[in-house]
């Protein structure tokens, strides 16, 4: 078995350079193809950690960002640190991939959030050539009192199919702090997905968690998210966006509890089918206290039959326009 | 019969919908670069005719006969009606969640290039750089919406299109710039058959038939058939719960 190793990022920078140059350029192309810009990784100001597989190709911190890292067998843990009151200017970058074609990629993170700071992620997660391949995130975030973090997750797969991705994450917004996530896989097969995200929302904060994702062939897809406004005037959404097509299978589970005066909840889950493809949805509304409010709404069907006849209206046929509405739908914002 | 000569030829169309006649016996011909107004009270069936013509779903005719640029297109799709040339512009057009202006725009459009699509959207009096990359969906007003629809069929210079209400929900778009949006797809050879229920509307119309209970009952100039629904047509509906032609064997469809 092969013994962790921690080093201060300066030296696996170091380190990195020679072995790994074919390798950072290999994931940075993943990573380009992916919609990621390879630029803004490079760029000094620009807070960044780029991990394939175990090993951490590039770490760039900028002041007030700090990484830790840490590798393991078949992944890394790390710490993403921003310290209380940083207001981080421009978007943190994260790039977490694999080149080979099995294998298995765990990500163990922890982001700290100090009160009062902002920031921005982008993680862009790539797995080119999968095709017997886990990918697990398991995260803990804590977003401090008054802190706003942003963190908006964008999948890159292949076209095999054969990757299961396991995104969990545990988050607890403080007092005034703003949580906003967003998950795309729309990119590829989606393999297996399934996420949990947990989150705990404490007085008068913000928690929106958006999930966009487009099944195909015998993919399976599995959104498993809650959220639980505890604190006073604590709102909270979750807003889902799936299509299935051929044989994919999708199921939405969704909690919201109000559990404290003037919580706000709403979850709203819209999902396409075509084909063979099954969804299906359970949201669950919990009240504890009847100065709260929870609501939800779902809608599982084919695309809007006016939508379609528009786009065919104007010369495109059945599946092309399908596909619009549906890409439409799943944009990323 | 020279049908040839005709655009559109529409002979003899029925339409049942749950059980009820919603388009009888509709005969209609439209020349090339010709405007012609379709004029109907509320629930006359103008709306069902323009997605018979169009081929939409649930209004496929029960009889009767669709020509169109010399083609039996009776039982086209959609799609090959719009191929063809034939298009709609909806009442109340659909929005499209993530889909930019400019994107929808070049979906159908003739000419994909910028300057295309942006004389397309000032055709509307929309601002191309403040509109071109905002997204058909929600947050456009149902005014906004109407024209980027107008907009988008203005761009795809159809051998036809079919106006539905156009003026309708449109906020600052007036007669006079419908009437130039239209003039401007006939200027370019294009047939408009504009569906409304304001008689002023079809004003500038080449020609003109006024639809009632699912048939067309009369036909003539813009003026006649404005005369004919002023004076006949709505009286007869509001005070009297009766159309003439229910009464009077001289119009008689």
């Amino acid at each position: 078995m092969t013994t962790p190793t921690t080093k201060p990022l300066h030296q696996m920078r170091a380190q990195a350079e020679p072995a790994w140059t074919k390798e950072l350029e290999a994931i940075l192309e993943a990573y380009s193809k992916g919609g990621g810009d390879p630029a803004a990784l490079s760029m000094p100001k620009v807070a960044t950690l780029v991990v394939s597989s175990n090993r951490v190709l590039l770490a760039n911190e900028i002041p007030g960002v700090r990484f830790e890292a840490e590798e393991l067998p078949h992944g890394v843990r790390a710490r993403i640190l921003v310290a209380p009151g940083v207001h981080v200017e421009k978007t943190v970058h994260l790039c977490f991939g694999m080149l080979p074609a099995e294998g298995e990629q765990e990500i163990i993170a922890e982001y700290d959030i100090g009160a009062g700071a902002q920031v921005d992620f982008l993680a862009h997660c790539t797995f080119p050539n999968a095709i017997r391949l886990r990918h697990l995130m398991d995260a803990k975030i804590r977003v401090g009192s008054g802190a706003k973090m942003v963190y908006r997750e964008s999948h890159f797969h292949g076209p095999h199919g054969g990757i299961e991705v396991l995104p969990k994450a545990k988050v607890t917004v403080e007092d005034g702090g703003t949580f906003i996530s967003s998950f795309s896989l729309v990119h590829g097969r989606v393999g297996t997905l399934d996420i949990e995200y947990d989150v705990a929302a404490a007085k008068q904060s913000i928690a929106e968690l958006t999930t966009k994702a487009y099944g195909q062939s015998d993919d399976r897809l599995r959104v498993n998210e809650s959220l639980h406004l505890n604190g006073e005037g604590a709102r909270g959404l979750t807003k889902t966006r799936i299509a299935v097509r051929d044989q994919a299978t999708s199921e939405v589970f969704t909690t919201a509890e109000g559990n404290a005066p003037f919580a706000r909840g709403h979850m709203d889950c819209t999902e396409v089918i075509r084909g063979k493809a099954t969804a299906r949805n359970v949201p669950v509304v919990v009240v504890r206290d009847d100065r709260a409010h929870v609501t939800h709404e779902a809608a599982i069907g084919t695309v809007n039959h006016k939508e379609l006849e528009t786009l065919m209206a104007r010369g495109l046929d059945e599946e092309e326009a399908v596909d619009i509405i549906i890409r439409g739908m799943l944009q990323e914002s | 019969m020279q049908t040839d000569r005709y655009l559109l030829n529409v002979e003899n169309l029925g339409l049942k919908r749950g059980g009820r006649d919603i388009l009888r016996h509709v005969n209609l011909r439209l020349r090339a670069g010709q405007v012609h107004g379709l004029l109907g009270l509320n629930g006359s069936g103008k709306s069902s005719l323009a997605y018979a013509l169009m081929g939409c779903a649930g209004y496929e005719p029960d009889e009767g006969l669709i020509e169109f640029a010399g083609q039996d297109i009776t039982h086209f799709s959609i799609t090959q009606r719009a191929r063809s040339g034939l298009t709609l512009a909806w009442q109340e057009p659909a929005r499209f969640e993530g889909l930019p202006v400019g994107a929808y725009l070049a979906l159908g459009a003739k000419e994909r290039n910028q300057e295309s699509l942006a004389s397309a959207l000032e055709a509307v009096a929309l601002a191309p750089a403040a509109y071109m990359k905002r997204a058909v969906n929600h947050t456009l007003s149902g005014g906004e919406r109407k024209r980027v629809e107008l907009a988008a069929v203005h761009a795809m210079q159809p051998k036809l299109v079919i106006l539905d209400e156009p003026d309708s929900g449109v906020d600052v778009l007036t007669l006079r710039d419908v009437d130039a949006l239209i003039r401007s797809m006939a200027a370019r050879g294009g047939s408009v058959l504009m569906i409304t229920h304001r008689d002023e509307m079809i004003t500038a119309a080449d020609s003109a038939s006024l639809i009632c209970q699912g048939t067309i009952v009369f036909r003539g100039t813009p003026d006649e058939v404005r005369a004919y629904y002023g004076k006949r047509c709505r009286m007869h509906s509001g005070a009297l719960g009766a159309q003439p032609w229910e009464r009077d064997s001289r119009v008689s469809p």
